[in-house]
């Protein structure tokens, strides 16, 4: 075994570890530092693929934000953050059923494609990643349309956000 | 190949392998040998920085400052550490141990993941990842993920408030200073710190001043000092997110902060002060780390500068500041350069600096213009008769 087999293993053991912690846990609030773990696990599963723009976006998007937004809206609740009642319920044969199904559907159809087991091809050394993306994301043969429909979006989004935000009437502001 | 830490790593990469260990993971022992040997001499110079700042500040409020122990008082900040680690390390009852314990390490460890990226001479880096810039901003954010943390572990309503007043002012403040990181990104067209220091002919802080000061604001926002650093305003929330922290806990968040400022004056340098560029730099990769560490210090002495000058923002005034006037004034800068970069992208290399400089004047003057109407309106709102409360 490689150095970089074992790492794999280890950064694979944690992510799923946190994942599994993160629906166990009582506290929402480890949930939440779990899933922060557990999505930084996948940071470095990104990096071991030589996608070092996606690591990186995952740990600013991920991280950064969604997970600071989390933790920030369990902090304003402090008294409903331990859970005490069991997290099971009359159905949860039916669950396991449906998810032992769903994983051996997965890996049925993953060790029937011939690809699953390919090496990751060296990246070309003459051509930028980062470049090539950028490129990609602007031109009009590849993703200019989505890249701008998306665009769109977040911008309606900050509209919509800055519009309900703004004072109806001098009363409320 | 004069540089004799390349020499020295080839005689261990030479020697391990002839100890019959497998080239993968001589090659894993070495990068681990290079990281802890950067965090050990950041976090050896750390100790002295506590003596830099002490000396500094005494300067500023007109006094000696530590002058006891050793020439110029050099041994204090060792009598400090010595004092930090036998300190008793009180933990709240109610506090959540573990997240109490890692809060600290995630705010050192996060600054100290910084200078993975920032290229120290020629030859001489951590990695060179090709979107370090991001890195650099990701990394910032798991910074005050630690501090939140810090603040809710501690369960201390001080504490709280001052992991919130953090959110907002981290959050908000990142803002003007992604977009201002992009500007060194939009001229020279990478992503790598390497590349950008490579391409300062000139240095950055000529052709683009008004984004260097955006960074130097934004900076000192992320680190939290005067006149930011309302997430430990003393007068009003005690001492924020490490009010329960005693004994060397507390001593990884002050280390933290005193490194964290030193860090943004690397960035600061890197992107816009030419990096480890200098007479001589380029055959002597030792001068180059030298050269860095210069600008990182001047730069560390201007915030401390403004630390002890300025007095505290009022938390109102803080977020109006970053959210109606620097960022709208980083994106406007941003789409201005890019705009003049393409414009002037085949002229000779003179006239795309004049064009830049220029262009930075022009906007210079406006925002000065811009600042004056605004005082007159506001100096006229305050001169105009109010009417009397009445009843």
């Amino acid at each position: 075994m490689t150095t970089m087999q074992i790492l794999f293993i280890i950064i694979a053991a944690t992510t799923l570890g946190a994942a599994i912690m993160v629906v166990t846990t009582r506290k929402l609030i480890h949930a939440a530092l779990w899933l922060i773990l557990s999505l930084f696990g996948v940071a470095i599963l990104y990096v071991f693929l030589d996608a070092s723009f996606l690591a990186v976006a995952q740990v600013v998007v991920y991280i950064g934000a969604i997970a600071i937004l989390m933790i920030f809206a369990i902090m304003l609740t402090r008294n409903l953050a331990i859970d005490v009642a069991s997290p099971f319920n009359n159905s949860w044969p039916w669950a396991l059923l449906l998810a032992v199904l769903m994983f051996a559907g997965l890996v049925w159809l993953l060790s029937s494609w011939d690809n699953v087991a390919m090496v990751v091809p060296d990246l070309d050394p003459r051509i930028d990643p980062i470049k090539a993306l950028g490129i990609s994301l602007v031109s009009p043969d590849a993703y200019v349309l989505p890249f701008e429909i998306a665009s769109l979006l977040l911008l309606g989004a900050l509209i919509g956000s800055i519009i309900i935000a703004w004072p109806r009437n001098k009363n409320e502001g | 190949m004069t540089n004799p830490l390349v020499n020295f790593i080839s005689w261990l990469e030479s020697l391990l392998l002839n100890f019959g260990l497998a080239p993968g993971f001589v090659n894993f022992l070495l990068t681990l040998l290079g990281v802890l040997a950067l965090i050990s001499f950041l976090l050896v110079l750390d100790i002295a920085l506590v003596w830099v700042e002490r000396k500094v500040v005494a300067r500023f409020q007109d006094r000696l400052g530590p002058n006891r122990l050793g020439p110029f008082g050099i041994i204090q900040p060792i009598a400090d550490v010595l004092k930090l680690l036998i300190k008793e390390n009180i933990t709240p009852v109610t506090a959540d141990k573990f997240l109490f314990t890692i809060a600290p390490l995630l705010v050192i460890g996060a600054v100290l993941l910084i200078w993975a990226v920032i290229p120290l001479a020629p030859n001489i880096m951590g990695a060179d990842v090709s979107v370090s810039v991001l890195y650099v901003v990701a990394v910032g954010s798991i910074g005050t993920l630690g501090i939140i943390i810090a603040g809710w572990a501690s369960n201390n309503k001080y504490s709280v408030l001052g992991a919130f007043r953090t959110v907002a002012q981290m959050i908000a403040y990142e803002v003007p200073m992604v977009i201002v990181l992009m500007i060194p990104v939009l001229i020279t067209g990478s992503m790598g710190l390497q590349d950008i220091v490579n391409q300062q002919g000139v240095w950055f802080i000529v052709i683009a001043p008004i984004a260097a000061i955006i960074l130097l604001i934004s900076g000192i926002a992320e680190i939290g000092r005067t006149p930011f650093d309302l997430l430990e305003a003393e007068s009003e929330i005690v001492a924020g997110f490490h009010i329960e922290y005693t004994g060397m806990k507390f001593g990884l968040f002050y280390a933290g902060e005193l490194l964290h400022a030193l860090t943004i004056g690397a960035l600061f340098s890197t992107m816009f002060l030419g990096g480890w560029r200098g007479p001589g730099a380029e055959q002597y990769p030792f001068l180059g780390v030298i050269y860095l560490f210069l600008k990182a210090f001047i730069i560390y002495y201007v915030i401390m500068w403004i630390k002890y000058t300025l007095p505290r923002v009022r938390i109102d005034h803080m977020l109006n500041f970053n959210w109606k006037f620097l960022t709208p004034l980083a994106l406007i800068v941003l789409i201005v350069t890019a705009f003049t970069v393409k414009f002037v992208q085949s002229a000779t290399f003179g006239v795309q600096i004049a064009a830049l400089l220029g262009i930075n004047i022009i906007m210079a003057w406006m925002i000065l213009i811009g600042f004056r109407k605004y005082a007159h309106i506001k100096r006229e709102r305050f001169e105009e008769d109010r009417p009397i409360a009445q009843a």
